[in-house]
């Protein structure tokens, strides 16, 4: 197959130019040519590297199509749905909610008596309200799942008490805080505390029992005492799983808040939802879904970032 | 100290859902300070299940283990251990992975100063002194494994274990960190107890050649004094008689008679 042969050859690259005083090796192969097959070898390798630019330029459009058109487009089809179900008459469309957006937004400080505050109050009422019911669950959630994880004792005690509640509605204990605390704030916040508790216990007690027995080994040779195994050894690993802990306890919390706001009142998204339906000005409630929405992709995207931080391989 | 490191009539059974399985029997072996032993067999001979009772990670089930007239109860820092995969911890540097071992065995009595300059001279002794502050995650296999002896080495145990230490590398890597192995031991005086299945690793590095007979209910089968005059040189020993007599013998223990007995 000497045609075939020499496509290959010639596909070869061209001797580099030497660098002054370098020793000039020439490519025997390329020097055995004829004239006439390197010429119709150049022809082949500029068709070759036309293929090879076409293909990454189909591959950028692709890749530009998949990143960006796609999501844009995938909104634009979720809006115009939107603005057809609208048509129908019983909720406002996409361009009057914008309008009513532009105006909630335009002051979103003001303060009209304790029922009737600007929408940036309304998104700190509910933040400050997860941040307290959260952060406590942390406190007590974290500690807690470590040592279920540790202690085999311990597990086996905590198992049924957590199978058991875990899977009750947030709402449920709703009443319980009110009777306890004796105040619908309180109470908002106890629910979101008791709901997202489960996931950090969870998370962080499997994380713990899933350490390699490699690291432990280690631990056990050097027979460091429970401190040094904690800090350096035990924390590090169960990082990454606690981080996943927080990020679904976070998702269950802010799920949480808007059902609780709505029943306990004050100065939230949850309760604004209930107060516009009251009102029926339809567009506040759109536009509080949009917000609830956008909080929430937020706080998860901030906890994935936090998490690959703590990423080790 | 002709006895530094005795196994005595030493025996191991797992208790397993099938019921008992005997990993090992009958192992009696005594190793002198300074020495360099080496165990070899087929895998699940139970080759590293006697360096986890040297280790102190099991305890036997039967006989005893006694490490400069102690005997082994559990795992301690006066037994350096490099593992099989490293086991270097991924949130720490190099450094911070042997100061953790020094800080564990010195940190009572010397001031940090003198723990750094520990870690650095153990960091030194492997040649890893521009790796200190990277991560094992950024370095190669070969690097990592020799983390691993700076950390063994830089708590100065009474004895260095190694459960096939070079056995995840590369055959060059693996003769590169062979001589330093010997550099080292040569210059430490270190006695070692290293587990492997490389016949020419067990006979290259070692003073004598422990060969393990199959499992289950493994033993000691034969031990092979390696007279071979240090420092060793792999180039050299490939066409030398003694050299080679000693492989086949190896070989010839692995291959006929083991073989045969497993199969």
């Amino acid at each position: 197959m000497p045609a075939a042969a020499n496509t290959l050859s010639v596909l070869e690259p061209p001797p580099m130019p030497a660098a002054p005083g370098a020793a000039v090796v020439p490519h025997p192969v390329v020097v055995a040519h004829p004239a006439a097959p390197a010429l119709a070898a150049a022809a082949t390798r500029a068709a070759a590297e036309d293929v090879h630019t076409q293909r990454a330029d189909s591959r950028r459009r692709r890749e530009l199509m998949a990143r960006v058109l796609a999501p844009l487009f995938g909104m634009a089809l979720f809006v115009a749905i939107w603005a057809a179900i609208a048509q129908q008459g019983s909720i406002p469309g996409p361009l009057k909610t914008w309008q009513a957006a532009v105006q909630v937004f335009s002051d979103p400080f003001y303060t009209n008596g304790p029922n009737d505050q600007g929408i940036g109050w309304k998104i700190g009422g509910s933040l400050s309200r997860v941040g307290i019911g959260f952060g406590i669950a942390a406190l007590i959630g974290i500690p807690l799942g470590f040592l279920i994880g540790r202690f085999m004792f311990l597990r086996n005690m905590a198992e049924p008490v957590i199978s058991l509640l875990r899977p009750v509605s947030p709402l449920a204990w709703l009443p319980i805080g009110l009777l306890v605390f004796k105040g619908a704030h309180p109470a908002a916040i106890w629910t979101i505390f008791i709901s997202s508790i489960w996931p950090m216990i969870i998370n962080t007690a499997v994380g713990v029992q899933r350490v390699p027995q490699d690291y432990l080994n280690v631990a056990r040779v050097l027979s460091l005492s429970e401190w040094k195994v904690f800090t350096k050894i035990l924390f590090p690993a169960v990082l990454p799983y606690m981080l996943t802990g927080v990020r679904l306890s976070m998702g269950v919390a802010w799920l949480v808040i808007v059902a609780a706001e709505m029943l306990t009142g004050g100065v939230g998204l949850g309760f604004w939802v209930w107060d516009e339906w009251n009102n029926l000005k339809v567009e506040n409630i759109l536009i509080a879904i949009i917000v609830i929405g956008v909080i929430g992709l937020a706080l998860e995207q901030m906890l994935l970032l936090l998490a690959k931080r703590w990423q080790y391989d | 100290m002709d006895h530094y490191l005795k196994i005595e009539n030493v025996g191991m059974t797992f208790e397993t859902r099938k019921g008992p399985f005997v990993a090992l029997r009958d192992i009696d072996l005594a190793i002198r300070q300074g020495e360099f032993v080496t165990l070899i067999g087929h895998s699940g001979c139970g080759k590293s299940t006697l360096l986890n009772l040297i280790t102190g990670l099991n305890i036997p089930t039967a006989g005893y283990l006694f490490l400069s007239g102690r005997q082994i109860a559990g795992p301690g820092p006066d037994r350096g251990v490099v593992f099989q995969n490293h086991s270097l911890l991924p949130w720490l540097t190099c450094f911070e992975n042997v100061y953790l071992a020094v800080e564990r065995v010195f940190g009572g009595n010397e001031t940090k100063a003198r723990l750094i300059e520990r870690t650095r001279h153990a960091l030194e002794l492997v040649h890893l002194t521009d790796a200190a502050d990277k991560r094992p995650q950024e370095i190669s296999g070969g690097m990592k494994q020799r983390v691993g002896i700076a950390r063994a080495l830089a708590m100065e145990p009474k004895v260095l274990l190694m459960d096939e230490p070079f056995g995840a590398l590369d055959a060059l890597t693996r003769a590169r960190l062979q001589d330093e192995l010997m550099r080292i031991v040569d210059e430490t005086h270190s006695t070692v107890v290293m587990v492997t299945h490389d016949v020419d690793e067990a006979v290259l590095l070692a003073d004598r050649v422990v060969m393990m007979t199959n499992g289950p209910a493994a033993t000691i089968g034969e031990i092979l004094e390696v007279d071979l005059p240090r420092p060793r040189d792999r180039l050299q020993l490939a066409n030398d008689p003694t050299y080679m007599r000693l492989r086949k013998a190896v070989l010839e223990f692995l291959y006929q008679k083991q073989l045969k007995a497993a199969a």
